[in-house]
C-alpha cells in the first residue's frame, strides 16, 4: 500500500485539481433534458462552461444564480428560487442540478430550504426535478463532486421500493467521472453483447458526444440518462459500479432498491475486464460471446508483444484518484513502474494502488518527482503539455481537461480493445523515446576527417563531405 | 563467380570447422532451410561502412525488402541507411540494359551523395543474366574517380555465412591496403599507440561504444573495423594494423587469415559479450602486441572494470541467479553469450549446436556441464519442447524465433542484429541483465497463461506452455 504524502508547498503550481462544482455539473450533463445550475457568481459558471466546451467541443448548457454584491452579503437564497423559476418556465428541463460553489457555501446557503421555497411558490413546475448538491470547491475535486451529484441524483430520483429484477434484462451502471464518452459507449456495447439493457448513470456518451441535431440550439442537454429511467433503476437485475469513488452512491442505490451490485475499481487490464465479463455472464446466464473471447485474445497478444517496451518503463501519472488507480494498476500489470503518482486529493481508493508513495499535490509535484525519479513518460491532462516538454518526455493525455487535441473525450481506455490501444500507444511513445548508446568518439580522431563529422548527418542530395 | 572460387572460400583453412563436419557451410537443403542468402550475408558484413553508397544491383525484391533494417549504428554519416537499388525492370533484364542502368545508377549516387566509395552488390538475377559488374565498376571508377567496388555475392551462391566471406574477400581484394593511415596523435597519457583492427564487429545498437573507450585508455588505436561504425578510408588502411581480432564469428576468418599471410598481422578470435570474454579480448591484444608494459596496464584496467561491472551487476545477479536459459543462436555467438550468462549466475540448460563441430561440442560440455542438452533441430516445435522439458525460464535466440516464444507465452531475449539494445563490453552486460530481467519478471506471462475465468469450470488445466 502506497504511502500518502501531502505536498507541503504553500503555493499550488500548475494545479491538477478541478473543483467539485465542475464535477457535479459534469454528472448532470450526463442526464437527458437536464441543466446544471451553479449557485454562485456568474464567473463560476462562465469558467465552467469554457472548461467543458474546450474539452468536449460541444455547446454546454450551464446556468448561474448570478450572486452579486448585495445577495452575497444579504442572502442569495431568493436567487435560487428566481433562477429555478426562470429556467423551469423558459427551458422546461426534466432535471435541474443545483450545485453550490465556494461563494454560496461560504455565505452559508441552505439549498434544501430554498428548493422547498421554490416548490411552495411554484407548484406549476412540480414536474421539474430539482437535485440539490453541496459542492464547495474548498473540499475534494472533480471526482468527489461528481460522486456527490450521483448520490444526490439517486436520493432524489430513485424511489425507495423493492422491485429487484422486475426487468430481468435491465442492469444499472454507475459510471465514475474517469470514464470518457468513448468508455461509456464501449461499456454499453459490452453489456448489450450479453442481451442485457444498460441504464448508465450518468450517460455522458449519449449527452456529450456526437450531436449535430435538427434543432440548431438547445438550452438543455440532448441525450443522456432520461429521468424516467433513473426512476426505474430499482427494477434492474443488477448494478455494475465502476470506480471506487462511487461506493457511497452505490450503497445508497442498494439501500433504496435492494438491487445487488458488482463493484470494479476500473476496467483496464485483463483481470479487470475478465471480472466484468464474468459478472455479465453470471447476470445474463449467457455464455461469453465469441467476439469478446476474440477481443480478449487480441489483448493478450498485444500484452505479450508490448511487454518489451513497457517492462520496467518508468511512468509519471497525475490524475483524480479513480483514474490514477486504474491507470497505475494497468501499468503495473504490464511490468512498468509508476515512479511518480500525484492525486489532487486524498481518497480511500488510493490504497488500491500498490506503489511506494502517492503525492497529494499538483503538476509541479509531478514534474519534480518525474525528474528526480527519471520518469520516461508522463500521463496526465492537457495541462501537462508544458510539464512534459520541460521534462523532455512524451505525454499521454488522460483525464480533465484535454483541450489541445481533438477527440480526447472520445478515446476508449476501458475494455479489452481500449486496453489494447492504450498498450500500443504507450509502447509507441516509449519506443520513440528509445535512446541508442551514445556514440563514442575516439581521441585518435582529433586530427582526422572524423573530427568534422556530425552524428546522423543527413546525407542530403548534393552534400559534399 | 566461379564455382571453384566459392569452393575455396568454403574450405577456409583457418576455420576450425573446416577439418570437421562443415554444417555451417553446408549446402542449403530444399524445403528444410531457414536463414539468409549470400547477398544478405554480404550486406550484413559491409553495410555498416557508413560513408559508402551501397547499391543493390537487381530487381526490387532484394533491396526492397531489406533496406534500412539493420541494427548497426554510425557515429557520423548515415549514408548507409539510404536504400539504393537499380530496381531493374523486365525490359532491363530482357534487353540486357542492366549494365547500362547500373552505370547511370553509380553516376547518380556519386553526383548526388558524394560517397567515399560505392559498393555494388550482385543479386541472383544480375548474376544469372551475366552482367559484368566488375567491368562496369572498373569503368565507373575510371570515369568518376570514386572507388566503385563490386560485391559478387548473389543469393544463390549459398548461405549468409558464405556471403559474409565473399564480402570479406571483396574487401581484401579491392580495399584493404589501398591507402596509408595517418600517423597517430600522441596519446595524452604519453603511452605508446598500437594500431589494431576488429573483424566481424558490427556495432549493433551502438554496442561497441561500450567497449571503444577501453581501447583509447590502453593506447590501442582502432585503425579499421569490418565493419561497425567504420569509414571506407579506414578499411583501406587496415593492412597497417598490429593485431586483428575476429569478433565472435567464423564467417570473416578468411580476411584475418589472408591479412596474416600477406601482411603478417596476427589474429585471435574473441568476443565482447560477458565480463570474462571482454577481459580476455583485451588480454589477447596485449599478448599479441607483446609489450610487457601494455600487458600490465591492461591487467590494471581489467581489474578496475571488472570490479565496477561486478558491483553494477550485483543487484541483477540476485534477481537472475539460478534462472534457466535455453540458448539457440545457431552460430558461434553462443560461446560468448554463454560466458555472459554465467557471469550473471544463470544456468544454460540447452544450446543450439546445429553449426557446431565435435570440438565445439566438447567445449560446450566443458563449459556448461555434461547435462547440457544440445539441440540440432532448431524448429519451433523442437525449441518449445526442449524449453518445457528442461524447465527453462527464458529463450534467447535470433529475431526469427521471437514469435515462436511469444506465441508460446514464454519470455524471450533477442540477440540478433535487428535488436535495439547493445550488450557488448562491461557496461553492455548491465543492459543485457536488465533486458533478461524485464522479460523474465514481466507480469504479462501469468496474465496470458491464465484461462478466462468463465473457461475454468469446463476446461480445467488448460494452462498453456509454461
Amino acid at each position: 500500500m502506497a504511502e500518502i504524502i501531502k505536498s507541503t508547498k504553500a503555493l499550488a503550481v500548475n494545479p491538477l485539481k478541478v473543483s467539485q462544482t465542475i464535477g457535479a455539473a459534469l454528472a448532470f450533463l450526463g442526464l437527458n433534458r437536464s441543466l446544471p445550475l451553479m449557485h454562485g457568481s456568474q464567473g463560476c459558471t462562465a469558467f465552467g462552461k469554457v472548461f467543458f466546451v474546450r474539452h468536449f467541443r460541444e455547446p454546454i448548457p450551464l446556468q448561474t444564480t448570478a450572486m452579486d454584491q448585495v445577495s452575497s452579503i444579504m442572502g442569495a437564497d431568493e436567487n435560487i428560487v428566481a433562477a429555478l423559476a426562470t429556467l423551469s418556465g423558459k427551458s422546461r428541463p426534466d432535471v435541474i442540478g443545483l450545485v453550490t460553489t465556494g461563494l454560496s457555501e461560504t455565505q452559508g446557503t441552505d439549498l434544501h430550504r430554498s428548493v422547498k421555497a421554490f416548490r411552495a411558490a411554484h407548484p406549476e413546475f412540480d414536474h421539474v426535478a430539482v437535485v440539490p448538491v453541496n459542492t464547495p470547491d474548498y473540499l475534494g475535486c472533480l471526482e468527489t463532486g461528481y460522486a456527490l451529484a450521483l448520490e444526490a441524483i439517486i436520493e432524489t430520483l430513485v424511489p425507495e421500493r423493492r422491485n429487484v429484477g422486475r426487468r430481468p434484462r435491465q442492469v444499472n451502471v454507475l459510471a465514475s467521472s474517469m470514464l470518457t464518452p468513448g468508455d461509456i459507449e464501449d461499456i454499453k456495447a459490452w453489456i448489450e453483447a450479453f442481451g442485457l439493457r444498460p441504464i448508465v448513470l450518468p450517460d455522458i456518451a449519449d449527452a456529450l458526444d456526437g450531436h449535430l441535431v435538427e434543432a440548431e440550439f438547445s438550452a438543455l442537454t440532448i441525450g443522456g440518462t432520461p429521468k424516467g429511467e433513473i426512476g426505474d433503476m430499482g427494477e434492474s437485475a443488477a448494478t455494475l459500479v465502476i470506480g471506487k469513488s462511487l461506493d457511497k452512491a452505490a450503497d445508497k442505490l442498494a439501500a433504496r432498491t435492494g438491487v445487488p451490485d458488482y463493484r470494479f475499481t476500473g476496467l483496464m487490464g485483463l483481470d479487470e475486464c475478465d471480472a466484468f465479463t464474468q459478472a455479465l455472464a453470471g447476470i445474463s446466464g449467457k455464455p461469453v460471446p465469441g467476439q469478446i473471447e476474440r477481443q480478449r485474445a487480441q489483448l493478450q497478444d498485444a500484452m505479450v508483444d508490448s511487454h518489451f517496451m513497457l517492462g520496467f518503463a518508468r511512468l509519471a501519472i497525475a490524475a483524480d484518484p479513480d483514474l490514477l488507480v486504474m491507470l497505475g494498476n494497468f501499468a503495473l500489470g504490464m511490468g512498468a513502474e509508476v515512479v511518480a503518482a500525484v492525486s489532487p486529493v486524498r481518497a480511500e481508493s488510493l490504497a488500491e494502488l500498490d506503489i511506494g508513495s502517492i503525492t497529494i499535490g499538483d503538476l509541479a509535484d509531478l514534474e519534480s518527482q518525474a525528474r528526480l525519479r527519471q520518469a520516461q513518460l508522463v500521463i496526465t491532462n492537457s495541462h501537462g503539455v508544458e510539464t512534459a516538454r520541460r521534462l523532455g518526455l512524451p505525454l499521454l493525455r488522460a483525464g480533465f481537461p484535454q483541450y489541445d487535441q481533438v477527440g480526447g473525450y472520445a478515446r476508449t481506455w476501458v475494455g479489452y480493445r481500449g486496453t489494447r490501444q492504450a498498450l500500443f500507444d504507450l509502447a509507441n511513445l516509449l519506443q520513440a523515446q528509445h535512446h541508442d548508446t551514445e556514440a563514442y568518439r575516439s581521441l585518435y580522431w582529433q586530427d582526422s576527417p572524423r573530427a568534422l563529422e556530425t552524428a546522423g548527418a543527413a546525407p542530403a542530395t548534393g552534400l559534399v563531405h | 563467380m566461379k564455382a571453384s572460387e566459392i569452393q575455396a572460400l568454403l574450405d577456409e583453412p583457418a576455420c576450425s570447422h573446416n577439418s570437421k563436419e562443415k554444417s555451417g557451410c553446408a549446402r542449403p537443403q530444399p524445403g528444410a532451410t531457414a536463414g539468409g542468402c549470400a547477398f544478405d550475408g554480404a550486406q550484413i558484413a559491409l553495410l555498416p561502412i557508413a560513408d559508402v553508397a551501397h547499391i543493390v544491383h537487381g530487381p526490387i525484391a532484394c533491396a526492397g525488402s531489406s533496406w534500412d533494417n539493420r541494427g548497426t549504428r554510425s557515429s557520423g554519416p548515415a549514408l548507409y541507411r539510404i536504400g539504393m537499388t537499380t530496381d531493374l525492370s523486365e525490359t532491363d533484364v530482357v534487353m540486357g540494359r542492366a549494365e547500362k542502368r547500373l552505370f547511370h545508377a553509380i553516376k547518380q549516387a556519386i553526383e548526388e551523395y558524394r560517397p567515399a566509395a560505392v559498393f555494388v552488390y550482385a543479386t541472383c538475377v544480375t548474376a544469372l543474366v551475366g552482367d559484368d559488374m566488375e567491368a562496369v565498376c572498373k569503368a565507373a571508377t575510371e570515369r568518376w574517380g570514386t572507388p566503385v567496388i563490386p560485391i559478387d555475392a548473389a543469393g544463390f551462391y549459398g548461405t549468409k555465412n558464405l556471403g559474409n566471406r565473399l564480402a570479406g574477400e571483396a574487401m581484401f581484394q579491392y580495399v584493404i591496403g589501398t591507402a596509408e593511415p595517418r600517423p597517430a596523435l600522441p596519446h595524452p597519457d604519453g603511452i605508446p599507440t598500437y594500431d589494431v583492427n576488429l573483424i566481424g564487429e558490427y556495432n549493433i545498437a551502438g554496442e561497441f561504444w561500450h567497449v571503444a573507450p577501453l581501447f583509447d585508455k590502453l593506447g590501442l588505436r582502432i585503425l579499421g573495423t569490418l565493419s561497425g561504425d567504420s569509414r571506407f578510408h579506414e578499411v583501406q588502411t587496415m593492412h597497417r594494423g598490429r593485431v586483428n581480432m575476429v569478433v565472435c564469428a567464423k564467417a570473416l576468418l578468411n580476411v584475418a587469415r589472408k591479412m596474416q599471410e600477406n601482411f603478417g598481422i596476427p589474429f585471435f578470435e574473441g568476443s565482447f559479450y560477458g565480463v570474462q570474454d571482454t577481459s580476455n579480448a583485451l588480454r589477447d591484444f596485449a599478448r599479441l602486441i607483446g609489450d610487457p608494459d601494455l600487458m600490465a596496464r591492461t591487467e590494471a584496467l581489467i581489474g578496475v572494470e571488472e570490479a565496477r561491472a561486478h558491483a553494477a551487476l550485483e543487484p541483477w545477479r540476485k534477481r537472475l541467479e539460478g534462472k534457466r536459459v535455453l540458448l539457440y543462436t545457431g552460430g558461434v555467438k553462443s560461446w560468448s553469450i554463454v560466458s555472459a550468462l554465467q557471469d550473471l549466475g544463470m544456468t544454460v540448460v540447452a544450446t543450439g549446436t546445429k553449426k557446431s563441430t565435435e570440438e565445439d561440442k566438447a567445449r560446450i560440455r566443458e563449459l556448461m556441464g555434461e547435462n547440457t542438452k544440445m539441440i540440432d533441430d532448431g524448429s519451433p516445435k523442437a525449441l518449445l519442447s526442449t524449453y518445457k522439458e528442461y524447465r527453462a525460464d527464458i529463450l534467447i535466440a535470433g529475431g526469427r524465433n521471437l514469435y515462436t516464444a511469444l506465441k508460446a507465452r514464454i519470455p524471450f531475449l533477442d540477440i540478433n542484429q535487428e535488436r535495439e539494445f547493445g550488450y557488448a563490453g562491461y557496461t553492455g552486460m548491465e543492459e543485457l541483465a536488465r533486458q533478461l530481467a524485464l522479460s523474465i519478471e514481466s507480469p504479462v506471462w501469468n496474465a496470458v497463461r491464465k484461462p478466462a475465468p468463465w473457461a475454468r469450470q469446463n476446461a480445467a488445466g488448460t494452462v498453456l506452455a509454461a
